[in-house]
């Protein structure tokens, strides 16, 4: 054994964070609005139906601008104000705990409540501009969670209504799963995230909670790859491209069953750059070339659950599910994937991947 | 009829403390020499080989051992000195387990912790069975066998300089001087049992600072062909053949760099005792901002301690190695007798 599991237990203990029980104000993200629109849907509907839980959303919520600083478009003075006018819309709807659906997000939130913190005169200044722009005011909310924290902390209790677990039902073998998380949501302050940075723990448990095994391989910190100015700058495209493609050679070894991640660009990526890595490479990854399914937490939680992956628009993944869902034991008609409730045909993606 | 002998306690029983007790018996006094361990010895006791010489470490444990083996000398173990509070009448000592001694003076040998290198998480001590410390690769030397866990005889091994030293992320900005020339010597030791082994130092500069140390450096390079890369490890995990997979930057290469170990040894560095934080705290003794004592002068006065009649010896006010903890534990002896004799 190459492991202690006691000595990640020690680590997760000492990073453990406040995830409220209950009542949250729900800010979306702008990628995973686009492409895994199903995820949110997802988050809503389990929260609220399957664990009875209050989550408020309000239409008036924007982007965080979280792409535009990054990209060195939006000062930081901006994206406070943008932030702040998020906490004024939950001081009004009276909400005290933030439910941020976007890893870019939760690490900007994170920066600003800690820059708030640190130098209590730019928390001043944000309520200022917020208020000559607006006329809004705001209260610092008690707890902000990434919404891979809150699935997290009900992992168990949507572990006890499982109808499918992460299990090859055919050998009973756990399924193999890597974990991805988004650089944003512990790198930059550990504290902020479950388990802390090095070894974080908020992926893992659910899948452990759920049946499967977590791959510890070596590129297991490593970025995917997105990185902002990395591919929002078409000229660095490789960079990201390379660092998908490491992380892809170095879990390949031990032949994953799936890829589960909590940020928007690290999904799309690892998703969508298998494609790529087909096109120029001619490689597929994933046990007899089928490909890595990459899947949000939601969807993750969704299958094991008993959701329709379709409903769920798995099918809108690069690399497609079916062998997983045959692993899980999860029948689903491959010839519905690209059909809508009333039986019109959706418009089907050109090059998937075990499609 | 001879007056009765003065009482010097001695907080802490490793280099300084011993060496101070030795001393101090010698001159005349009554001593009480408190340890906090089974033994007296500290961290001696782990330890194989010294540097620079790499004479067995049993000849300095020897020294000591008889320095104590005094008839004015109380070995006290399984105990720590908790506060010491000074009064008109001399000193009062509460020891734990609720006694009380009275001395007229006491001299400050807490000595230090290793550093605890799971708060390096990126390392993954703790996690990955082959990332041990160079205090377990003593251990090793000392069982005459190095090997992974696995019992597989080793064909790399590298050394991480600087665990916890110099790291603002871990609160330790000190150098703890001596872990360079520390891997240099267990470089040696690897490489003389194992001549087939690759031994690689990663560190951010060599701190050769005392005599003949320069020299073991060249030796390692020279004689054992240790190879040093300048660079930190920015993190390890281990790969499908249960080896240790290290990121490192080569800051002389200018390029990054990825390696495949069998071992990795941490360096772990010193900290300030947490007996002697919490003697410190209870007597109010001051902290310099690395944490270890703060003595009343850099310069002239490094082994007092601001309280009348307690004094500092050892690695309770800074790293330092054998050879300067015995001569700092000697200059608190000079000061307590100087103290005494009034």
């Amino acid at each position: 054994m190459s492991m202690k599991p006691e000595g990640k237990k020690r680590i997760w203990a000492e990073y453990q964070k406040e995830i409220p029980d209950d009542h949250f104000f729900y800010v979306r993200s702008c990628i995973r609005q686009t492409f895994f629109a199903g995820s949110e849907q997802y988050f809503l509907k389990i929260l609220r139906e399957d664990l009875g839980k209050d989550v408020f959303e309000d239409p008036r919520h924007t982007t965080c601008t979280g792409i535009g600083y990054h990209g060195d478009v939006v000062p930081f003075e901006t994206i406070q104000a943008v932030v702040a006018r998020h906490f004024a819309l939950a001081t009004e709807a009276g909400y005290k705990h933030i439910a941020i659906s976007c890893v870019t997000s939760f690490g900007i939130y994170s920066e600003i409540l800690e820059t708030w913190k640190h130098f209590p005169e730019t928390l001043e200044r944000t309520r200022e501009d917020l208020f000559k722009a607006t006329g809004r005011t705001f209260e610092v909310p008690e707890t902000i969670s990434h919404t891979s924290d809150i699935i997290y902390k009900f992992r168990d209790e949507i572990a006890r209504k499982a109808k499918y677990n992460l299990v090859d039902i055919a050998t009973g073998r756990p399924l193999r799963v890597v974990e991805h998380i988004g650089c944003h949501y512990s790198k930059m302050f550990p504290k902020y995230g479950v388990g802390g940075a090095e070894f974080p723990h908020v992926l893992v448990g659910m899948v452990e909670s759920w049946g499967g095994d977590v791959i510890d391989y070596p590129e297991r910190r490593h970025c995917c790859g997105f990185g902002f100015r990395q591919y929002l700058v078409q000229a660095n495209r490789g960079y990201s491209l390379f660092a998908s493609r490491k992380k892809f050679e170095s879990m390949e070894p031990y032949r994953p069953d799936m890829i589960i991640a909590n940020c928007p660009g690290c999904t799309m990526f690892m998703d969508r750059w298998q494609y790529t890595i087909n096109e120029i490479d001619g490689i597929t990854y994933g046990a007899d070339g089928q490909g890595i399914p990459v899947l949000t937490y939601e969807e993750v939680a969704g299958l094991v659950l008993g959701y329709d992956p379709w409903e769920m628009g798995l099918q809108y993944h690069n690399v497609q599910s079916m062998p997983l869902l045959q692993k899980m034991g999860i029948r689903a008609d491959p010839a519905r994937r690209f059909l809508a409730k009333d039986g019109t045909r959706l418009p089907e993606p050109a090059n998937l991947i075990n499609g | 009829m001879k007056g009765a002998l003065k009482h010097v306690i001695v907080a802490g029983g490793g280099v300084a403390g011993m060496e101070a007790a030795g001393a101090l018996a010698e001159m005349g006094y009554r001593v009480t020499l408190v340890e906090k361990g089974e033994d007296p010895g500290g961290h001696l006791l782990q330890w194989h080989a010294l540097f620079p010489d790499r004479r067995p470490a049993d000849e300095v444990r020897n020294y000591l051992r008889k320095r104590i083996n005094h008839h004015n000398i109380n070995v006290i173990t399984r105990t720590t000195v908790d506060r010491v509070k000074h009064h008109p009448g001399g000193l009062t000592v509460n020891l734990s387990g609720g006694s009380e001694e009275k001395a007229d003076a006491v001299i400050v040998a807490t000595g230090f912790d290793l550093f605890d290198a799971r708060r390096k998480e990126e390392y993954g001590y703790g996690i990955y069975d082959n990332v041990i410390t160079s205090a377990e690769l003593e251990g090793m030397f000392n069982r005459g066998h190095i090997a992974r866990a696995d019992g597989k005889v080793p064909d790399r091994i590298g050394l991480i300089h600087c665990v916890g030293s110099r790291d603002e992320k871990v609160n330790n900005n000190h150098c703890s001087k001596v872990c360079c020339v520390t891997a240099v010597k267990q470089a040696i030791e690897i490489r003389k049992m194992l001549p087939s082994c690759e031994v690689f130092c990663f560190y951010m500069d060599m701190r050769m600072y005392g005599p003949y140390y320069e020299e073991l450096y060249r030796e390692s390079q020279e004689v054992h062909n240790v190879n040093f890369i300048r660079g930190k490890v920015s993190e390890a995990s281990v790969n499908i053949n249960n080896r240790l997979v290290i990121k490192v930057e080569d800051t002389l290469a200018g390029r990054p760099l990825r390696m495949e170990l069998d071992i990795m040894v941490l360096m772990v560095g010193m900290e300030m005792a947490a007996a002697g934080s919490k003697l410190a705290e209870a007597s109010g003794f001051g902290r310099g901002i690395n944490r270890f004592l703060e003595t009343g002068d850099h310069h002239y006065g490094n082994n007092l301690s601001g309280v009348k009649g307690v004094f500092f010896a050892g690695t309770c006010t800074a790293p330092m190695n054998i050879t300067d903890t015995v001569s700092h534990a000697r200059a608190a002896v000079a000061e307590t007798v100087r103290y005494l004799k009034g």
